[in-house]
């Protein structure tokens, strides 16, 4: 296979060139990379395959290109396609850079063996297959890359979703948005116990407003968390239950009947000041009204 | 023989669990437990588990028939002090313990029993209002 190897190294400025031209015809992104950018990464892998083909022998290369000589080959292309999927580059705009580079190196072995069809043959296949599994590596080099940063972004949004707010002394909210998925559940439950010990609160509001939907399985998860929260000393108050929630839970038939719910943070908020005693009063110099709950329906309805 | 002592205070039991509960363990507390609430006429019991860190079925069973016993026998139990992980696990094992008391701490615990008792003496039915 050295002399794919000497047909690339020698033609290796006009490859390039038709290359690049090739696709600024079809792929390549003006407002994603620069020119000269391109051009290096271009001349990168070009110089790759080159070393791959020399250091690697024929057996080597049809065994793909796992052998050791490919080493350096398969990194500068992980490294590229990691980049442009960063960068924001379709898969098949990935995996057609890679494969436009077929044209202009079948052109340079055509010039090479002019007339001798067998040979012509023999190397244009050789190139061809190198091309196919290297577009592969490029590809898979690719999605892995997605993959990781999809994994990290629901990573981010796990660990910032499920905050614990202390409303006051002894009183704590945990407003949930999105929907609760058994990994969520299992990190909204530690959370809130962990800060049930460690704020001493007597009480914990979960408000679900910016929960999309409640099926069996997010009731299910709900009153789990519930119920750690209940053998540890504390009490859990759902609120922010929507219309249509309430609605489908009771189509669902799920039994919510030993959990108080309400419908606004505010009524919850309420209740849970006068489980632990304490009223909220309008501040003048009159003495605080006897009664708790009608002042703070009064309060309410300013 | 390794046991778990049961404190006296006014009408009150006090336990606390500071060693990992085996499953012998267990069972002797309950006897003794059951034994000095008839012996005393004790009219509530405070079981603080705040150094439990492991719990199987076996013993989340065993809390459970303890403060079912208790009030078989007329004195009202609380368990107070359960770790977070503890809480997880018991609900993960599907036991809920239904109808224990819970509270954060041994402080909010005896109010809880001592509100309970002062409850019960002027006869109200209301008393499980409060879980």
């Amino acid at each position: 296979m050295n002399q794919l190897a000497e047909i690339i190294s020698r033609n290796e400025d006009r490859i390039r060139t038709q290359w690049i031209d090739g696709m600024s015809k079809s792929v390549q992104r003006a407002d994603l990379i620069t020119k000269a950018e391109l051009d290096e990464q271009c001349s990168a892998i070009l110089t790759a395959i080159v070393a791959g083909l020399k250091s690697s022998g024929p057996a080597d290369l049809m065994g793909g290109v796992a052998g050791a000589g490919w080493d350096s080959a398969r990194e500068t292309f992980q490294s590229i396609s990691a980049s442009r999927a960063r960068q924001g580059f379709s898969t098949v705009e990935v995996a057609t850079y890679v494969l436009s580079l077929k044209q202009p190196i079948f052109a340079a072995i055509r010039g090479t063996f002019k007339g001798n069809q067998d040979e012509l043959f023999e190397t244009i296949w050789a190139a061809s297959e190198l091309l196919d599994r290297l577009a592969l590596v490029t590809t898979e080099a690719y999605m892995t890359t997605r993959e990781e940063l999809i994994l990290r972004q629901q990573q981010e949004l796990l660990e910032l979703s499920t905050p614990v707010v202390k409303l006051w002394d002894g009183i704590l909210a945990l407003p949930i948005i999105g929907t609760l998925d058994s990994a969520r559940t299992q990190m909204v439950m530690e959370n809130l116990l962990q800060t049930v010990v460690a704020t001493n609160s007597k009480f914990a509001i979960i408000d679900i407003t910016g929960v999309p939907t409640v099926d069996t399985l997010v009731a299910q998860h709900l009153l789990k968390t519930i119920t750690a929260a209940r053998l540890m000393g504390a009490e859990c108050i759902i609120s922010g239950v929507r219309p249509q929630i309430a609605q489908t839970i009771v189509h669902l038939g799920i039994n919510l009947e030993d959990v108080v719910t309400k419908a606004k943070l505010s009524d919850a908020f309420a209740l849970a000041l006068d489980r632990s005693g304490r009223y909220v009063a309008r501040k003048s110099t009159a003495p605080p009204k006897a009664n708790p709950v009608s002042a703070l329906f009064e309060r309410r309805e300013e | 023989m390794e046991r778990i002592p049961v404190l006296r205070m006014g009408p009150l039991l006090l336990v606390t669990i500071q060693v990992d509960m085996h499953d012998k363990l267990a069972l002797q507390l309950q006897d003794d437990i059951t034994q000095r609430i008839s012996e005393l006429g004790s009219t509530g019991v405070l079981i603080d588990i705040s150094s439990l860190e492991i719990v199987d079925s076996f013993i989340g069973r065993m809390l459970a028939n303890i403060a079912a016993m208790s009030r078989v026998l007329g004195a009202e139990a609380v368990v107070v002090g359960m770790q977070p992980a503890v809480a997880i696990t018991l609900v993960e094992l599907g036991m809920s313990l239904p109808g224990v008391r819970t509270a954060l701490s041994v402080e909010a615990g005896m109010e809880l029993l001592i509100g309970a008792i002062s409850n019960a003496a002027h006869g109200s039915e209301d008393e499980y209002s409060q879980t």
